[in-house]
């Protein structure tokens, strides 16, 4: 099967309203640490991984989520670490690659295409790659059977969503607010609007991401429309204050399993 | 590449929009609105009457005597240090400002590093009544401390940035996550002629009054133009203002000059145009950027804040691999000697940016007439020199 083909596939076989993807921060706290988060995660009842690969300046992070990043690359993580977490979790779940457009092409488009394919990666975000500049990676990746995942904000306009929504692969990323990642204690009035506008615009799942913090804001996700739910600083946090992160983000990962069965 | 009615987006392959999707909309707001604002006669006139009655331009283009007899060719200097708040800074601040306030924006934001274009920007927006918040890295706040005063006297909100180095490239970082999260009240005056398209060009617009000045006063001097035009680099916002209007003029050299802070063979400079290596993507555009093998942009260094920056404008990137310009590098020790010299010689205490171009003249004379864009003074400076020239003094 390809990328694209795994991901349709969990997303239809997913036994919940909206198929859950909570965000891994690869090589945080550490290498190994995050490879047994990534499978607590799916003991958790994930239905897949968002993997990010730590980078120096992510412009799309807010504060949490970049301290991990930065502690992950002290750490010594590398891409080619991350991706070899990546290829252990592909045994269990389809596994989306979040990572910066420097890192990509620095690699060479077609080479990171590659190296995500060899790994079993299914999907790849790119978060500060338009689609205006994107035709070369999604190119690559349709050669090799990956998704390259768009985002669409609730800043974007209806055009500009039918033309991203076109050039979806695997599905839609729906970034739920007008902001960085990071928790937050209100979610957003327009949600149902943003993700009405997305669903009318592609023919993939419309997964929604970004402030999602608690399973009561899963279930209203799901309740808007939202076909998946990706949960990040929420995750990364509790990975990040607890003596025994597999644990903690295992029992979270299922308390949002079970607020969208 | 896509065909473009509007702005330009790349310079030969440098430049694009490497975003959050969050902001293309505001993006292309704000190439419309330029694309407007640039040829309505009303916002150009009173650009050029905030620029002459607030600012001070036309500034002067002054025959370094003594310098020119020193390094034994003829230099001048175009005076950006005279203009109000100190540097050439201040042009991109005032036009940027006005075209918020035209779209209708009342929150601004801006990043800085050496304070130059904090101060300015935080000017410009106590003239025009908006909010104004500025980011500084915390490192900068230390070596820059009367900059941070002015700029809270001027009424701005000061925003330390702790992240990464806690310098320049932290601080735009953070203004880009600021925008991302507040564009629809926010303009965003980015400092250099840096950042996603429509930002290099727009900043390059504002600050070729530079060039545009200067040739015209070149000719009617001297009757011809300069053999070479010598500007320092950061992300290159004066350098591009001095030299596009001398970019069809063939037999003008053009030279930036960026900085090799404790040289470039020891990996701690701020010089990724004279470095060479492989181009990347920082703050949005594809550009000559300091990064390591994988793609994690290093971090720079230099004794001058304002040239403390990994990257560097996509048109400079393209301006060196066309050959059209070249870019060289001056350590901190010699810019720091230049700072000293030029102040006992001409009576000017250059800004430590701009003493990295005076530094590479002095070492690189030419036999004909040079242009040498004085971006900024140095008072600011003062401080960190004194400690720098002798660390047994502790600081103000
Ligand atoms: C006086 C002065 N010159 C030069 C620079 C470098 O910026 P740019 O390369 O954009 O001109 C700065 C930046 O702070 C500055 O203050």
């Amino acid at each position: 099967m390809t990328g694209v083909e795994i991901i349709a596939a969990a997303f239809a076989r997913s036994d919940k309203r909206a198929a859950l993807m909570p965000y891994l921060m690869g090589g945080f706290p550490d290498i190994e640490k995050s490879l047994a988060i990534g499978h607590a995660y799916a003991d958790g009842g994930a239905d897949l991984i968002e993997l990010g690969i730590p980078y120096s300046d992510p412009l799309a992070d807010g504060p949490v989520i970049q301290a991990a990043g930065a502690q992950a690359l002290r750490a010594g993580s590398t891409v080619a670490s991350v991706l070899e977490v990546a290829q252990e979790l592909a045994g269990r779940l389809p596994v989306v690659v979040m990572c910066y457009a420097n890192l990509v092409l620095s690699r060479g488009q077609d080479q990171f295409a590659s190296a995500l394919a060899q790994a079993g990666v299914s999907g790849l975000i790119v978060p500060d790659l338009p689609i205006e500049e994107a035709p070369t990676l999604l190119a690559a990746c349709d050669d090799r059977g990956v998704a390259l995942v768009p985002l669409v904000a609730p800043t974007t306009p209806d055009q500009r969503m039918a033309k991203i929504g076109s050039r979806a692969r695997g599905f839609l990323y729906t970034v739920a607010v007008t902001g960085t990642t990071g928790e937050r204690s209100q979610q957003p009035t327009d949600l149902a609007a943003v993700v009405k506008r997305a669903r009318r615009y592609t023919d993939v799942p419309v997964a929604v991401g970004f402030g999602i913090s608690t399973p009561q804001d899963a279930d209203g996700a799901a309740q808007a429309g939202a076909q998946g739910v990706i949960v990040g600083t929420r995750l990364v946090r509790a990975a990040a204050e607890s003596k025994d992160p597999a644990e903690a983000v295992r029992a979270l990962v299922s308390d949002f399993a079970g607020a969208l069965r | 590449m896509k065909a473009q009615a509007g702005l330009q987006h790349r310079f030969g392959p440098y430049g694009g929009q490497y975003v959050p999707e969050t902001l293309m909309p505001a993006l292309g707001e704000l190439e419309a609105a330029w694309l407007e604002a640039r040829d309505d006669p009303a916002f150009v006139d009173r650009l050029s009457v905030l620029l002459r009655d607030f600012a001070g331009r036309p500034t002067p283009l002054y025959l370094a005597e003594r310098f020119s007899e020193k390094v034994g060719g003829t230099v001048y200097f175009k005076r950006e240090d005279l203009l109000h708040t100190g540097a050439h800074k201040i042009n991109n601040a005032l036009g940027q400002a006005l075209l918020a306030q035209r779209m209708g924006k009342s929150r601004i934001i801006a990043e800085t590093g050496a304070g130059q274009h904090g101060v300015a920007t935080a000017t410009a927006c106590a003239l025009l009544g908006l909010e104004c918040i500025v980011y500084m890295g915390a490192e900068d706040i230390r070596r820059q401390m009367p900059n941070v005063e002015r700029m809270q006297l001027l009424g701005a909100a000061i925003s330390p940035v702790e992240a990464g180095s806690g310098t320049l490239k932290d601080a735009v970082s953070e203004a880009i996550r600021d925008w991302v999260t507040n564009v629809a009240t926010t303009h965003y005056i980015i400092g250099s002629a840096v950042g996603p398209a429509p930002y290099p060009v727009l900043v390059r617009d504002l600050q070729r009054v530079i060039g545009d000045e200067a040739r015209s006063q070149m000719l009617q001097r001297t009757g011809r133009l300069p053999d070479r035009v010598i500007a320092c680099v950061g992300g290159g916002s004066n350098a591009i203002g001095a030299f596009i209007p001398f970019a069809d003029d063939k037999e003008v050299e053009l030279i930036g000059v960026e900085a090799a802070g404790e040289g470039i063979a020891s990996g701690r400079h701020g010089a990724p145009l004279t470095a060479g290596g492989k181009p990347g993507v920082l703050h949005g555009s594809l550009s000559a950027v300091l990064q390591d093998d994988e793609g994690q942009i290093a971090e720079a260094h230099s004794v001058s804040a304002g040239l403390d920056y990994p990257g560097s404008g996509p048109e400079h990137a393209w301006l060196r691999e066309s050959g059209r310009a070249r870019y060289v590098a001056v350590t901190d020790d010699d810019a720091l000697a230049a700072f000293t010299s030029i102040a006992g010689l001409e009576g000017i205490i250059a800004a430590l940016e701009s003493s990295h171009a005076l530094a590479w003249v002095e070492a690189n004379p030419g036999d004909g007439i040079d242009l040498i864009c004085l971006s900024g003074r140095g008072d600011k400076d003062l401080a960190e020199v004194r400690q720098r020239l002798n660390p047994s003094t502790s600081g103000p």
